[in-house]
């Protein structure tokens, strides 16, 4: 079984979303989402139910950085897609469905969001684009019947909720799937040695037509600090009287 | 922008999921009438409670093909409704169920899509929309191209819909069980009982943070005081991964975002992913021990101490009150 990993490389969320920050000195890292669903791509080989793990993402040559650190954690060889842009997630799910036409995979992996724009929509679109069952938002998978089948446990705003898809499927990870691996310095030394095949757009034969525009971003205002209540007669007083929420 | 617009109305075990109507307000924005969407099997009920909003049709697709809210059939039934409505926009809200299909249906109808869109605006004669990115700590206003558009709107953002006197047509959408997409099936869903409000939906949300230390403390603290008051229960990231509550109880950017009248923080020290899902709640109460605790610099009321020591005394203080 084949599983693709399409991952995306974001600012650091933990420096870029600082309060007060710039986000001007954050380093790059693999969507932690997208992280996730490499590292159960791992599991499901060292399971020994995957034979091979390729690593996708869309970039330029800086991103080979978030790619080697994927490879160094175990994901045998990658494909980027050579791109500057910022695409919008349907641009995205586009480009990864001729991949994924050319790979042939049984699975494909991916974090439900990437943490810089939160959009959570590459892997149904890419789902609804290749016709493929989906699976998002899940904390366990389990293959079933040879492989043909998977059963999945999706979070959602109910609570747990178990689905099969036949496969070929995409399954999109949630926050509790796993715990990601620290990267081994044997692992780094291997990654080196790995393939990464560049592509591009027009190889590709996709169009990128930019359906979204970003025109402008903005710090949201600022919700101020109120006043320190010494007791709790007194907060409740203040709840009563002065915020009317009781 | 011109065509109709195709709203996605949820549902949960024969019960209206109140906030999705929210989008009726912001299908108002998009200037052209709207319809309503219903997909479920036995809809009757829920039909007839959705006729007074001013829809220009209600339309249902109620089959036992759909009993479940599997996302590949769900998704092929909305493009044929958008389709036979020659609708343009398609809206739903960011619940789990619309973000599960709404992003395949944009993708059935070659559409861009928008997640968690907080307001929708007329700028020199373009409509430009506002979504929160960076776990919200930036405002991004954004315009689409195209003929069509799918929006996920939060539906806080945006009020209740009005009721009006006039009944809209009913509309029912012929499926074809046979055609639909058939690679998935529904096995179980975790049902849990309780008694207290939606977590989206509430007016009053306790939230409890690590320090409750264990579930026995959680419940007596953190549910107590919700029962006391009427209201829901959120958990930090990190009192989700100690065991301390649900999963689906995860409050912040890759949980749920509330914003109800009022929400008690007990024993947060306000991450900026847990700050992300509460800064829209009218009233915010912190409780913790730390003074310097990032949380106080949102919350209307701070209250410096030992939860342990507060929360029973305010629980005793609100029931005599």
């Amino acid at each position: 079984m084949k599983i693709l990993v399409p991952f995306k490389s974001v600012l650091d969320p933990y420096e870029a979303a600082a309060p007060g920050g710039s986000g001007a000195t954050a380093k790059s890292v693999i969507n932690p989402f997208d992280e996730i669903a490499i590292e159960e791509a791992l599991r499901i080989r060292e399971r020994g139910e995957a034979t091979e793990i390729v690593g996708l993402t869309i970039g330029p040559a800086a991103v080979d950085e978030q790619v080697r650190a994927a490879m160094a954690m175990g994901v045998d060889r990658a494909i980027r897609v050579d791109d500057a842009r910022s695409l919008d997630p349907y641009t995205v799910a586009r480009i990864l469905r001729v991949l994924v036409e050319e790979e042939g995979p049984q699975v494909v992996l991916m974090g439900k969001q990437a943490v810089d724009d939160d959009s959570n929509q590459t892997g149904q679109m890419l789902a609804g684009l290749l016709g493929w069952p989906q699976a998002t938002f899940i904390s366990k998978v389990e293959f079933l019947e040879n492989k043909t089948r998977a059963r999945c446990t999706r979070e959602t705003d109910a609570g747990l909720e178990v689905i099969e898809v036949n496969l070929p499927a995409v399954m999109t990870a949630d926050l509790r799937l796993n715990e990601p691996r620290y990267v081994s310095l044997p692992g780094l030394m291997k990654a080196r040695k790995k393939p990464i095949d560049v592509r591009t757009c027009e190889q590709l034969g996709v169009k990128v037509q930019p359906l979204t525009t970003v025109i402008s971003t903005a710090r949201p205002p600022k919700r101020c600090a109120g006043m320190r209540v010494e007791s709790v007669e007194q907060l409740v007083l203040k709840l009563k009287e002065e915020a009317k929420v009781l | 922008m011109s065509g109709t617009t195709l709203i996605l109305v949820e549902h949960e075990r024969g019960q209206l999921k109140r906030p999705s109507l929210h989008a009726i307000n912001a299908a108002q924005r998009l200037g052209a009438d709207f319809a309503l969407l219903l997909l479920g099997q036995g809809l009757d009920e829920m039909t007839k409670s959705l006729l007074n909003y001013g829809a220009s049709a209600v339309v249902i697709a109620d089959d036992a093909a759909l009993a479940e809210p599997l996302a590949d059939r769900s998704a092929a039934v909305i493009a044929q409704a958008f389709k036979q409505l020659n609708a343009t926009s398609l809206l739903g809200t960011s619940s789990t169920y619309s973000k599960d299909i709404l992003p395949r249906a944009a993708a059935l109808l070659d559409a861009p899509m928008l997640t968690d869109v907080l307001a929708i605006e007329e700028q020199e004669g373009v409509t430009t929309y506002r979504r929160p990115i960076n776990a919200g700590s930036m405002l991004a206003t954004v315009q689409l191209h195209g003929e069509r558009r799918v929006l996920g709107i939060r539906a806080s953002a945006f009020e209740a819909p009005a009721t009006v006197a006039e009944s809209s047509p009913i509309e029912k959408i012929a499926i074809d069980p046979a055609s639909l997409p058939n690679g998935t099936r529904f096995v179980s869903r975790e049902e849990r009982v309780s008694d207290r409000p939606d977590l989206t939906e509430a007016r009053v949300v306790i939230g409890g943070g690590r320090p409750l230390k264990d579930k026995e403390t959680f419940d007596r603290l953190v549910g107590g005081l919700a029962d006391t008051l009427g209201g829901a229960i959120g958990a930090t990231r990190a009192a989700v991964d100690t065991g301390l509550a649900p999963n689906d109880y995860q409050i912040g950017q890759t949980g749920k975002v509330i914003a109800p009248d009022l929400y008690i923080a007990l024993g947060i020290s306000g991450a900026i992913q847990h700050l992300a899902g509460i800064k829209d709640s009218r009233v915010i109460v912190a409780i913790n021990k730390d003074p310097d605790a990032p949380i106080f610099q949102m919350a209307t009321y701070g209250l410096v101490g030992d939860l342990h020591q507060i929360v029973p005394q305010l629980i005793t203080a609100l029931q005599g009150a």
